[in-house]
């Protein structure tokens, strides 16, 4: 099963899901933190790193002697990556997206392709609990590419738990794209319930199921909760807005650790999602 | 009349959900009549405060799409062996492949080798922007459709709109609520500015995301400054950021208490300097320091 | 000798603007026979990335030989260089100021990039 943490605003509480929710499952998850920008899982699960793997996208390079400066190249390429003014092409390495075209189009196989880093995914093992992370370079302006190798290296068979980046753009897509089920996080306030709503209408769009987790009950109104129930989708946990929560993650402890009072809480957030995907199993649409 | 005189501030976090739009709807009543750009465009949240009345709207339109069309499509299979974002897939009924529109990045590759030319590259609508007044100023705010690409080309447009409108009345401040994150949306909203705040949390994370965004504003020689929110949550940690801060050569512009009413400002739909809560007189501290 | 010179507006009085790829548009000025037209470079200016390699295949499809602008980024930098267009820099508020300084020969040739490129 792979359950996807989203939200539509940021800082509601996906990495404290998250990481909560894996330490509730505990040995032999996966936890996949594709928020490849800002990744922040392991600070929360810190174990030892097993592994570090760099992370490329092909680039074109130009061989100057097979090149008769046609710039059929320069004319395919829609990044503006590859440009000819009548001699050997120029390539621009940060805006290419790396699909290859240009090489392909080559009347006289000049162009051959090249890694170019963009980011790491890194393993580490946290008391059974294995965090896959990517990280992004700094000034590399593609997430998508990196959060397809985190994905890659998801083994089947067993439980993952993916943590999305905030938003509801390219990367969050390519985070919960094949997920069983997907949990949106949110807070129970005018900005909360606004992201809440992109972020449903994101879901719907990929016919994933999909429920809700309130965080900060109390701090707002019930908006959240007439959203939610008006458009039949099921709340699976409320986390109050507990100032103790706040200072337990301000120092990198999980809940469920620092705050046993609120542990079975994550018990019961499975139970759910567990539910939930037994009875709309098969079914498109949540 | 130059861009050259009008002053860009740009509000950012790294991490999300620090505050950010709370503190940029707060400057906006402080500045006296700023242009305002909402650049987090991905989760646009600055007019649930400001209540804008639309002036105007337009299209945004970027970059191309494939689209196969099924009476032309022989069903060879060249644009799946050579899409490289996995965006062709199975067809139904009467459709051998099909484009998942979500997936393909624009490329054009299946467009130019497809043998039968059956692939369209249309440009699609990706949203829409929107210039507005106000009760603080105008403000140009944006719309990203579900699912679509380069929200840095629409965050680019409303900076450039914003940049527009102060030249033509005469405002001397664009203030900017940017994106979370590092990536390409946040780039679009720091380059070329005057000066970035960061608004950040005294969190682990806070301070992690803290360093690179620190780190990015440097790569782009924009001065920056950090304020602290809700730094009574965690007093060390707070200083551990404020430490931080200088070590990377960016300046610490304040500290704002940890106050639900900021959230209950929301719920009223008023930035939190309109209302007398206590977090309102270090929002306003933040302000005066920055010097604008 | 066509020179480019970027700007917001489309007259000889107009300000110059100072960034290159995402300049409102540019004036193309023939030293030859003292003539000139105006270019729209808008179409570029609404593109995420990319803007400087744009602008510079606008201008060699004009014709121009040098640009003459306030700053310039590493990409429309390099694409420049290898299109063989001499870049000069000016502070000169409007185009007929920095046009004067041009055949003044007061400008200073831009010898590498001078800001950071991306989108800004």
């Amino acid at each position: 099963m792979i359950v996807s943490v989203a939200s539509g605003k940021g800082g509601t509480g996906k990495t404290t899901v998250s990481v909560n929710l894996a330490r509730t499952i505990g040995s032999g998850v996966q936890l996949l933190d594709c928020d490849v920008e800002e990744p922040n899982a392991h600070l929360f699960l810190r174990g030892n790193e097993t592994g570090s793997d760099v992370v490329t996208i092909p680039i074109p390079e130009v061989d100057e002697s097979l090149c008769d400066g046609c710039g059929e190249c320069s004319r395919l390429c829609r990044y503006h990556a590859i440009v000819s003014f009548g001699s050997t092409p120029l390539v621009f390495p940060d805006l290419c997206h790396g699909c290859g075209g240009c090489a392909l189009v080559c009347p006289h196989g000049a162009i051959r392709e090249t890694g170019k880093r963009i980011g790491v995914v890194e393993t580490r093992d946290a008391d059974g609990i294995t965090l896959i992370q990517g990280r992004l370079d700094i000034g590399v302006a593609m997430a998508p590419p990196l959060i397809r190798a985190v994905k890659a290296r998801l083994k089947t068979g067993t439980t993952a738990i993916l943590d999305a980046p905030p938003g509801t753009s390219c990367p969050v897509i390519a985070t919960v794209r094949g997920s069983d089920f997907v949990v949106l996080v949110t807070e129970p306030t005018p900005f909360g319930l606004h992201d809440l709503r992109l972020a449903v209408d994101m879901i719907r769009e990929l016919s994933i199921p999909f429920g809700v987790v309130v965080n900060r009950m109390g701090a707002g109104d019930d908006r959240v909760h007439r959203f939610c129930r008006g458009e039949d989708i099921p709340i699976l946990l409320e986390i109050l807005d507990d100032r103790r929560i706040a200072e337990a993650y301000s120092r990198g402890e999980l809940v469920v650790d620092a705050l046993p009072d609120h542990a079975s809480h994550f018990a019961t957030l499975l139970w759910n999602i567990r539910e939930e995907t037994r009875n709309t199993g098969g079914q498109a649409e949540g | 009349m130059s861009d050259s005189t009008v002053e860009e501030l740009v509000i950012i976090s790294g991490k999300g959900g620090t505050g950010k739009t709370s503190i940029a709807a707060s400057f906006a009543v402080l500045a006296g009549f700023p242009v305002i750009a909402d650049c987090d465009v991905d989760a646009a949240d600055m007019h649930l405060i400001l209540a804008p009345s639309v002036r105007e709207r337009h299209e945004f339109r970027c970059g191309n799409e494939a689209v196969i069309r099924p009476a032309g499509c022989t069903g060879c299979g060249k644009c799946l062996e050579l899409c490289r974002f996995g965006a062709i897939v199975a067809g139904g009924e009467g459709e051998a492949y099909v484009v998942d529109p979500v997936a393909c990045e624009g490329c054009g590759v299946c467009v130019r080798f497809c043998p039968a030319r059956a692939i369209d590259f249309p440009e699609p609508l990706c949203g829409e922007w929107m210039v507005s007044e106000t009760r603080c100023g105008p403000m140009v705010h944006a719309r990203l459709g579900i699912a679509a690409e380069n929200s840095g080309k629409l965050v680019s447009t409303v900076r450039r709109e914003a940049r527009r409108l102060a030249g033509e009345n005469g405002s001397r401040l664009v203030l900017v609520d940017g994106p979370p994150g590092i990536g390409c949306p946040v780039i679009a909203s720091m380059t070329g500015t005057s000066q970035a705040l960061v608004v950040t949390e005294p969190t682990v994370s806070g301070e992690h995301d803290l360093e690179r965004v620190l780190k990015l504003a440097r790569h782009f020689g924009i001065p920056a400054s950090v304020c602290v929110n809700k730094w009574d949550l965690n007093p060390g940690m707070t200083e551990r950021i404020e430490a931080l801060t200088v070590r990377s050569g960016a300046r610490i512009a304040g500290r704002i208490r940890y106050d639900r009413g900021v959230t209950l400002a929301q719920m009223q739909e008023k930035a939190v300097v309109e209302t007398d809560t206590p977090a309102a007189d270090d929002i306003r501290r933040v302000w005066d320091s920055l010097g604008l | 000798m066509k020179v480019a010179f970027t700007t917001s507006g489309t007259t000889l009085d107009a300000p110059m603007d100072p960034r290159f790829g995402r300049a409102q548009g540019f004036i193309v000025y023939d030293t030859e026979n003292d003539t000139f037209e105006a270019v729209d470079n808008r179409q570029v200016l609404n593109s995420a990335h990319g803007a400087g390699i744009q602008a510079t295949e606008a201008i060699v499809r004009q014709g121009a030989g040098c640009v003459v602008t306030g700053h310039c980024g590493p990409n429309a930098h390099r694409a420049l260089t290898a299109a063989g267009i001499r870049i000069y820099s000016t502070e000169a508020p409007t185009v007929a100021e920095a046009l004067e300084a041009y055949r003044a020969g007061a400008l200073d040739t831009l010898n590498s990039a001078d800001v950071d490129g991306h989108w800004s």
